[in-house]
């Protein structure tokens, strides 16, 4: 009846795991507990369970983003705080197999569950505003994986609680993920944490490809599109190619655990290497599929607070292309030691440098940008700087590792450790929480606090690099990555020393909460009325924060790269139409969390065996999708007269700023001004390339 | 039909191939090749890891996959035909070709099902070897495509019955158009990699 779900599944050995249940479970009940007392179900479900508007999910993405990061934080600091209490002669205060849990369960969120859902927040939050489009290309498909990213989130949570999570790493190589090696559920819950939320990855990097490439506004040509779009594109491409082998690798590991297949065991004919293969053959481009949008966040924020036209965009579009193209040609690099010719390895090693030559040239043009920009050093600028430095630093230790014969000393020492957070951090969460701040704004209507922003920019900075100049010392001497215990006396030092870095970013996203805190106590006070609070350039920046519904009421008509810019240099911005029109939308649906419960529900099921319950499930989900097949797409209508109005209230908000006036005097720095008026009228507008597709 | 000018003009619209949902069908179709090469791939890494078990040379058997592949190139056919009537509005032929194309659907998946049992019984199943979890994995996904093909077929006529050929159902067919004839496409593949090889071993030996 329950498959191998048995009580024995809700007793921990550790008084951690307890004490961490508890924590989880009471915060949960006192989440119920509050929203029952303020009676905000109702409100909850239509406005939020429900909606298919690509603002909200957005949100929903980084508040689940958000959670994880402190879940993973958490992993992450008790990993240190094991490593620095278990020298020599010294006990650590964890079992061996609860810190295996630890590390594997602080990369798998960090990456699908942090990294993943934030970037994919703020594409949902930007790319829309920033093409001129209504929504998305797929509405209720964007709403569909959303919920199921949460549902695999809820996997990895109830872990904790029932059963155990994966020892195996993040990376869950064979045949240690194996049955013969990890007879427990816990590589089955990662299993399926990971499969459903790469699904959900696959539906987002569909949804928003067509996105882009449809849905821009009149104008909009390739060479027109803004730097973040450029590069979200160019990630939508490497997920819709690279997920799916993630997704295949899962599948064959989900057989070969349960129906007793020999596609990675190490005996029978299975191909333990292949696994590895096919997991870095997804994973290599899930790198910079992480890290792509994020350099397309940088452009803007350069840009927008240096006050300057992105120096080299056609570089930088190239660059972002050419990375994309190399990410599919490098991932034996993750295995130099597998044990295949020098020459192969050679060959991957120059691939793998040759990624370094499309990086520089986009650290140049963010440079370039900033010379004679006139630069207002807000946070997001910090964040830019900060990553700038430490980036390089990290890609240097990369070019590094590129060598196969520096490989094979370093592999899986804490050297590689502490190169990938070296690229990782500054790459992904520097760059999101640089967007984070930069189009909260446009999210919720008011500004985020600076100070608390500049403590926890401050934290996460210093932090960074008391925790891992150390790793980098530590590999250099020789210490394997995922150690529980070690004998060496050597390395204790530099472990405790990594264990006050560790501390100190804990400030940094103490200060993060804080800020956020702030802001929305004092959300009046920094109100944004006029929808442009940075004197951005791009689409986004033209209408209300936050906007309404339908985002644009007229489709804007796009005549330059830094479409907004132009309008305001030509005074065409902020205009009213001669007469408003009705605008169809779609209509909010529970749909999405049917599916969602019902994938969440199945994943539980597989990973106990429960499989009259799977079977349920499955069909549960292929009803849910026929039935709404049968429906036709249910729309609502929102009147001319009600447009109107709120178009009004927002135009009165923005003379009440004083943007009318702002818009007169834009400074011109470099040949600001006179660039945007040589720009050429879209019907003369000469290349081939320069046309809309 | 003679009211339905503008009708078989919008339905014709529906099915091009560039509407923005038929677009996003294409991507998709792009990461399912992506899935079936990854399995293609496994297939040719294990392919010869019988670990002891049968090999390609003893399980396969061409005469009845011959009778499978032409079922499916023909249904091909038959689906084509469905979509020149569906250009045409005519609404009973619509349903017919359907009609034509489940049963040829079914005869294949039915076929593969009897070959997938006969495996099993003959104690050639996928926990035998390397080999024949790749041969079950890759076939069984196809297979298992062909299925949901069917249920989409016949929620298709259902559709038809019930709405007739409006422009979103000629829309989803033009997908599950796309989606059949993939399919097609991809059993050549698995045809032309698994069973000719696999034969072709036994006869150089």
């Amino acid at each position: 009846m329950f498959g191998k779900l048995t009580l024995d599944a809700f007793t921990h050995s550790s008084l951690i795991i307890v004490f961490a249940n508890v924590i989880m479970v009471g915060t949960g009940l006192l989440v119920i507990g509050l929203l029952t007392y303020f009676r905000k179900w109702g409100y909850l479900y239509r406005e939020w369970f429900t909606t298919v508007d690509h603002k909200k999910i957005g949100v929903m993405y980084i508040f689940i983003a958000l959670i994880f990061l402190l879940r993973g934080f958490i992993d992450a600091a008790m990993v240190r705080a094991q490593q620095a209490t278990a020298g020599p002669g010294m006990e650590g205060y964890l079992e061996a197999h609860h810190f295996a849990e630890l590390f594997t369960g602080h990369g798998t969120m960090m990456i699908f569950f942090m990294a993943m859902p934030f970037i994919v927040g703020l594409m949902n939050i930007a790319i829309p505003l920033q093409i001129g489009a209504r929504d998305v290309s797929y509405p209720l498909l964007n709403a569909i994986s959303l919920w199921l990213t949460a549902a695999a989130g809820a996997l990895v949570m109830i872990s904790l609680l029932i059963g155990q999570f994966s020892e195996a790493g993040w990376s869950g190589y064979t045949p240690f993920s194996g049955l013969d090696h990890s007879p427990s559920v816990g590589v089955d819950y990662w299993i399926w944490a990971l499969q459903i939320s790469g699904i959900s990855t696959t539906l987002t990097g569909v949804n928003f490809l067509v996105t882009i490439l449809k849905k821009r506004a009149p104008g909009m040509s390739f060479m027109r599109m803004p730097m973040f779009t450029w590069t979200s594109l160019c990630t939508t491409i490497l997920i819709v190619l690279s997920f799916p082998a993630l997704t295949v690798a899962l599948a064959l590991l989900a057989l070969d655990r349960s129906a007793g297949t020999h596609f990675f065991t190490g005996t029978m004919g299975g191909d333990q290497m292949m696994y590895i293969n096919m997991f870095w053959v997804w994973g290599h481009p899930e790198v910079y599929i992480l890290v792509l949008p994020v350099f397309g966040v940088f452009s803007e924020v350069v840009t927008t607070y240096c006050n300057k036209r992105l120096f080299g965009y056609k570089s930088m579009v190239w660059a972002t292309m050419a990375i994309a193209f190399l990410s599919f040609t490098v991932w034996v690099h993750h295995f130099f030691t597998m044990g295949q010719d020098p020459l192969r390895n050679a060959a991957f090693g120059i691939a793998t440098m040759v990624i370094a030559i499309p990086t520089g040239v986009k650290i140049y043009d963010w440079i370039w940008t900033m010379f004679r920009g006139r630069i207002e050093f807000k946070l997001p600028m910090l964040w830019t700087l900060g990553f700038i430095i430490t980036f390089t630093m990290g890609g240097m230790s990369g070019v590094l590792l590129a060598i196969p014969g520096a490989d094979y000393k370093m592999h899986n020492s804490l050297f590689l450790v502490a190169h990938f957070h070296n690229v990782l951090i500054p790459g992904t969460m520097f760059g999101l929480l640089a967007g984070f701040y930069y189009w909260f704004p446009k999210a919720f209507g008011f500004k985020l606090d600076e100070k608390w922003g500049r403590h926890s920019f401050f934290g996460w900075l210093v932090g960074f690099y008391v925790a891992f100049v150390p790793l980098y010392m530590l590999g250099m001497m020789g210490m394997p990555r995922r150690m529980a215990s070690y004998e060496n006396p050597v390395w204790h030092f530099w472990l405790v020393i990594a264990a006050i870095g560790a501390l100190i970013v804990a400030y940094g996203i103490f200060a993060m909460f804080m800020q956020i805190y702030v802001s929305y106590r004092d959300r009046e006070k920094n109100r944004d009325l006029s929808g442009d609070p940075w004197g951005g350039r791009t689409l986004e920046w033209s209408i209300a924060s936050p906007p309404p519904e339908y985002n644009f009421a007229i489709i804007p008509e796009v005549h330059d790269r830094d479409a907004f810019m132009y309008m305001k240099v030509h005074n065409t911005a902020y205009q009213r139409p001669e007469r408003y029109e009705d605008i169809h939308m779609p209509k909010s649906t529970p749909i999405a969390i049917v599916i969602a419960g019902l994938a969440f529900v199945f994943g539980f099921a597989y990973v106990w065996h429960i499989w009259w319950l799977a079977g349920l499930c499955l069909l549960g989900v292929i009803g849910a999708v026929i039935a709404r097949s049968f429906n036709p797409e249910p729309e609502y209508v929102i009147p001319a007269e009600e447009v109107e109005r709120t178009e009004n209230a927002f135009h009165d908000k923005v003379a009440q700023d004083g943007a009318l006036e702002r818009m007169k005097h834009i400074e011109s720095f470099g040949d600001e001004r006179s660039a945007y008026a040589a720009t050429p009228e879209p019907s003369t507008t000469g290349t081939q390339s320069e046309k809309p597709l | 039909m003679s009211s339905n000018a503008h009708d078989l003009n919008s339905i014709r619209a529906a099915a091009r191939a560039d509407t923005e949902v038929n677009f996003g069908f294409w991507i998709y179709l792009m990461s399912d090749v992506i899935i079936f090469s990854m399995l293609f791939l496994v297939y040719v890494d294990l392919s010869q890891r019988y670990a002891g078990g049968p090999t390609a040379a003893d399980v396969f058997e061409l005469r009845g996959v011959f009778l499978e592949t032409m079922a499916l190139l023909l249904s091909s056919l038959t689906f084509g035909m469905a979509m020149v009537n569906l250009h045409q509005g005519q609404k009973e032929r619509v349903v017919i070709w359907l009609g034509v194309t489940f049963v040829l659907g079914a005869f294949f998946l039915g076929h593969e099902l009897s070959e997938f049992a006969h495996l099993i019984h003959e104690g050639a199943s996928f926990t035998r070897s390397g080999f024949l979890s790749a041969f079950f994995g890759l076939v069984g996904t196809h297979g298992a495509h062909v299925f949901f093909g069917l249920v989409w077929i016949v929620v298709m006529v259902v559709q038809i019955k019930l709405r007739g050929l409006t422009p979103p159902v000629a829309s989803r067919l033009a997908r599950l158009s796309l989606f059949w004839h993939f399919l097609d496409l991809v059993w050549i593949c698995v045809f032309s990699t698994v069973y000719l090889p696999g034969v072709l071993q036994g006869v150089a030996a």
